[in-house]
């Protein structure tokens, strides 16, 4: 598989995505600019977190308005994998790829720290990979990831299994203690705790690789 | 020269957590019947005396970019320019 992970100006884990890509799981990757306007010849396309265009107006607002965006759309509408971690959640709620929004944490504090997440869903071609409930260690960085959406459509989340991650204890305040959520069509996976930093032990977890390799498991199983 | 004062503020549903820090932070400077703080953010935009369709496109434009209507409401006024 080949992978895009799209640079955007104040991006600063897409060296971590580009590596989990290339000596995690073993694949083709390309660093991509925001002002590039085809993502032909990919396979899937990585949002990495940061602090794109400094966070001006909302966290990813910005950024959901550059030449590149046409593309991550299209891919997202052609059953595409789309993947967006912290800031790359953000912009893909900015964009309406994924509903509801990520606001400031319920305490206005950056929260930098390991956190379990229990997984949720292990049908999609994220987490096949993990069992069912399974508890994984994760890094999480953000001051402004507090899921946020409205009744009706936590509702249909829940309904179409698009929950994929909660956090076992609600650090930032999040509505259902939601940590990642899919699309309808479960291609696009935007989650804010950082997989790609918890590809190794020495790092303190490897529970991030599993996530990873369900993308490859996936596309041999299905090619 | 038209201005166009543009107010955005967070929907009533959801927490402002900066407004919150705000109002304790002006509680403990002993003005304790201060009850709410509602934080937003306040844009101006300006556009030539003859633009068309003025309303239509500030509409697009807060709906698309300065708000988010997830989780934020805006309104705003048509003023001349002095």
């Amino acid at each position: 598989m080949k992978f895009a992970v799209v640079n955007f100006p104040g991006s600063n884990c897409d060296m971590d995505l580009y590596y989990a890509i290339k000596n995690g799981i073993k694949q083709e990757v390309e660093l991509v600019d925001y002002r590039a306007l085809s993502l032909e010849g990919f396979d899937g396309v990585l949002i990495p977190g940061g602090f794109s265009y400094g966070d001006y107006l909302r966290s990813g607002a910005i950024a959901a308005h550059v030449p590149i965006v046409k593309e991550i759309i299209r891919f997202a509408d052609e059953g595409k994998l789309v993947l967006g971690i912290c800031n790359g959640f953000q912009i893909l709620t900015e964009l309406g790829l994924l509903p509801g929004a990520l606001i400031p944490n319920e305490k206005s504090r950056f929260i930098c720290e390991n956190v379990d997440l229990k997984v949720i869903n292990n049908q999609t071609i994220f987490t096949r990979d993990y069992q069912a409930s399974e508890i994984i260690n994760i890094p999480v960085a953000h001051g402004e990831g507090r899921y946020y959406c409205d009744e009706a459509t936590l509702m249909e989340l829940k309904q179409n299994d698009q929950i994929v991650f909660q956090y076992q204890e609600n650090i930032n305040g999040s509505i259902d203690q939601i940590a990642g959520i899919t699309n309808k069509q479960k291609n696009v996976l935007g989650m804010m705790p950082h997989p790609e930093r918890a590809l190794e032990k020495i790092l303190g977890s490897d529970d991030g690789l599993k996530l990873f390799q369900s993308i490859i498991n996936y596309q041999r199983v299905n090619n | 020269m038209k201005l166009v004062k543009v107010y955005v503020t967070l929907k009533d549903s959801v927490l402002d957590a900066q407004g919150e820090a705000i109002k304790s932070a002006i509680n403990t400077m002993g003005y304790n019947q201060l009850t709410g703080v509602h934080m937003g953010k306040y844009f101006e935009l300006n556009f030539s005396e003859d633009y068309e369709n003025l309303e239509h496109d500030v509409d697009a434009i807060c709906d698309e970019l300065l708000a988010n209507p997830n989780i934020e409401t805006y309104h705003y006024e048509i003023t001349e320019e002095a």
